[in-house]
């Protein structure tokens, strides 16, 4: 997908079949699916269709009835699981986290286990806290309960990133945090894999959630069938049968727009702006002069306030996006401030220009073959959008 | 009173001598107990023969305590030999279920992010469960030992060591005031054993409760 993307799959699922004891349909039947490096691949589907099997198959915390599971290349179906797992990421919805050890000896686990020394291990803990937002300082030496479940949960994606495996598998992640906290977590998750680049395999049920952390997605069908396994361009524009299309649900038209940064969007630049420091006479001729309701007073090229040219009342709030929000967040800012035109800045909050209403219907409504506004390359590109 | 007292000073050699043989044959018990208990409870709490463990360690509670040691003597003669058997086997079940009890308890997704980080079966046993189990295992020994404590006083029957030989001297000697000193040694010497197990084992349990685990 990205230049810096080779196209070489880190996991390979050759013919994978799991069937429990006792059962007579299997959880997963002959999957065969590649995961290319450096790449996060979700899978997604309704409960019960064998997402979770086939993650655990991937790390053998389930063994396959049949099949075989490639990793880098090497045919690790039957090496010892335990070395296996001591190079793969490892984190779970309710977390898992060991109560009895402090949030520093829980990340410390696999370090441990392969025998780094104290000094490297303790260097590490306190990265990897660094990475996910938590002050080692304040952190380390707490346990598990004394934590919040989004902290709960950043401490868990460390712990699972702890000796760098190359591959990550989390299953739910997010699913028990509330959406605010699901939300920074996500993209704090986009932020670090922009640094490290992991093979990631992520489940969740919530196509929102694919669709945004997904490089690709595989839609998960009943008795651990994929369905379909592209992009989330392709699967929200040209889903592959009715199950996906139910699956997608009826917003795939708005979800689309959550696939186009602002930053690549084109932007109207005839809104009539002012320098701040612009004094009475100077206010009164732009106000007059122009045919808009508001004028953007910029100081520095800073937006920083709206000028009623009719005597005020009925100001739009101010809430500028910047380059890494998507049309989606766009269209939201819009939605709840009641207006029809957001202001668009870039990464230094400067002034760029607009973004109505109407342009964002007509962004809906593109023509699938004239093509849906090119979509950022989260490996390279894809930031973290900061709350307004 | 007085004459208790006196009594006491005058025999207080052997009541110390039979107050420590009294402790070490409960903590032999209360050892072998633990031995085979934990191992056992390990192997079987997720298996459904638990059950059945559990069933077998009940079934020796109901032997009425004099019946269990007379039993033991066949095979294994009179003495320390048979107590320490007799008073594993009323351990069992308490430290047993406990352990079986405990090791349930543990969060499934702690266990299980154990093994998808790479940790063995034993270093999963020995590094997370086992320390999670283990305020409730200590209850269950700190059960265990109140109740061999007043059962260790029937070894005097089978020719054991312990304060029932106290009891029992009492007893043979019934009509004489020294039967009721006797006796009364005996039993004041399990009640104060008791009190010591038990603050023991709450400074025990204290100690192995991790600050992570502590319900507030
Ligand atoms: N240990 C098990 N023994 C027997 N059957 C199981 C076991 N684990 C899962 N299953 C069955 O396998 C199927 C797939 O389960 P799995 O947990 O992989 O689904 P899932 O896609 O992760 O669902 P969810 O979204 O609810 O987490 C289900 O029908 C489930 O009942
Ligand atoms: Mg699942």
């Amino acid at each position: 997908m990205s230049d810096q993307t080779t196209d070489r799959p880190m996991i390979r699922l050759v013919e994978l079949t799991k069937t429990y004891p006792g059962r007579t349909a299997p959880a997963v039947d002959a999957l065969s699916l590649d995961v290319p490096e450096g790449e996060i691949v979700v899978f997604v589907g309704p409960s019960g269709c064998g997402k979770t099997t086939t993650m655990k198959l991937i790390n053998r915390l389930i063994e396959p009835t049949s099949g075989r599971i490639l990793l880098d290349g090497e045919d690790v179906t039957h090496v010892d699981p335990d070395r296996l797992r001591r190079g793969i990421g490892y984190a779970i919805q309710q977390t898992g986290l060991f109560p009895h050890r402090t949030v520093a000896e829980n990340i410390a686990t696999v370090p441990k286990l392969l025998g780094w020394d104290r000094t490297r291990v303790a260097e590490r803990v306190d990265a990897l806290l660094h990475m996910v937002g938590l002050a080692p300082e304040e952190y380390r030496d707490l346990h598990p309960r004394q934590l919040s479940g989004g902290q709960q949960q950043r401490v868990g994606v460390a712990r699972a990133l702890a000796a760098d495996p190359p591959v990550l598998l989390m299953d739910e992640p997010f699913g028990a945090i509330d959406p605010l906290t699901r939300e920074t977590l996500q993209n704090e998750l986009l932020r670090i894999q922009r640094e490290i680049r992991k093979t990631i395999v992520f489940v969740t049920h919530d196509i929102d959630e694919a669709v945004k952390m997904g490089d690709r997605i595989a839609i998960f069908a009943e008795g651990g069938r994929v369905v379909q396994y592209d992009t989330p361009e392709r699967i929200l524009s040209e889903p592959a049968d009715d199950f996906v299309s139910d699956f997608i649900g009826a917003g795939a038209s708005v979800r689309r727009l959550s696939l186009t940064r602002i930053g690549d969007a084109t932007v109207a630049e005839d809104w009539p702006t002012l320098p701040f420091s612009a004094d009475a006479s100077e206010r009164a001729a732009a106000v007059a002069a122009g045919d808009h309701d508001f004028l953007l007073l910029l100081d520095d090229g800073l937006p920083v306030e709206w000028l009623p040219s009719s005597g005020g009342g009925g100001l739009p709030v101010l809430a500028p996006v910047g380059p890494d929000h998507t049309l989606y967040d766009a269209l939201d800012t819009m939605l709840s401030n009641n207006s029809d035109v957001v202001v668009v800045t870039d990464a230094q909050g400067r002034y760029r220009g607009t973004l109505d209403l109407p342009t964002i219907q007509d962004l809906i409504h593109v023509d699938d073959a004239a093509g849906v506004p090119t979509r950022v390359s989260r490996s390279t590109s894809r930031r973290s959008g900061e709350p307004r | 009173m007085t004459g208790f007292l006196d009594y006491t000073s005058g025999n207080v050699d052997a009541l110390l001598q039979a107050t420590l043989e009294h402790t070490v044959l409960v903590l032999q018990g209360l050892g072998l107990a633990v031995l085979i208990g934990l191992p056992l409870a390990a192997l079987t709490y997720r298996a459904r023969s638990r059950t059945a463990v559990l069933a077998v360690a009940g079934v020796f509670l109901t032997i009425p305590s004099y019946a269990l040691f007379g039993l033991l003597i066949t095979p294994l003669g009179l003495g320390t030999a048979p107590s320490v058997v007799a008073l594993t086997l009323y351990a069992f079940l308490p430290v047993l279920r406990n352990a079986i009890v405990g090791l349930r308890e543990i969060d499934p997704a702690v266990v299980e992010s154990a093994r998808g980080m790479g940790l063995s079966r034993l270093q999963v046993l020995l590094r997370v469960e086992l320390p999670l189990a283990l305020p409730v295992i200590i209850t269950g020994l700190r059960v265990a030992a109140q109740m061999l404590l007043g059962i260790a006083a029937i070894a005097a029957a089978v020719n054991g060591p312990g304060l029932g030989n106290l009891i029992l001297q009492g007893l043979s000697s019934a009509g004489t005031p020294f039967a009721v000193y006797l006796t009364l040694q005996g039993v004041l010497g399990i009640i104060v054993l008791a009190i010591l197990f038990d603050l023991l084992f709450a400074a025990l349990n204290r100690l192995t409760t991790s600050r992570g685990m502590i319900h507030v």
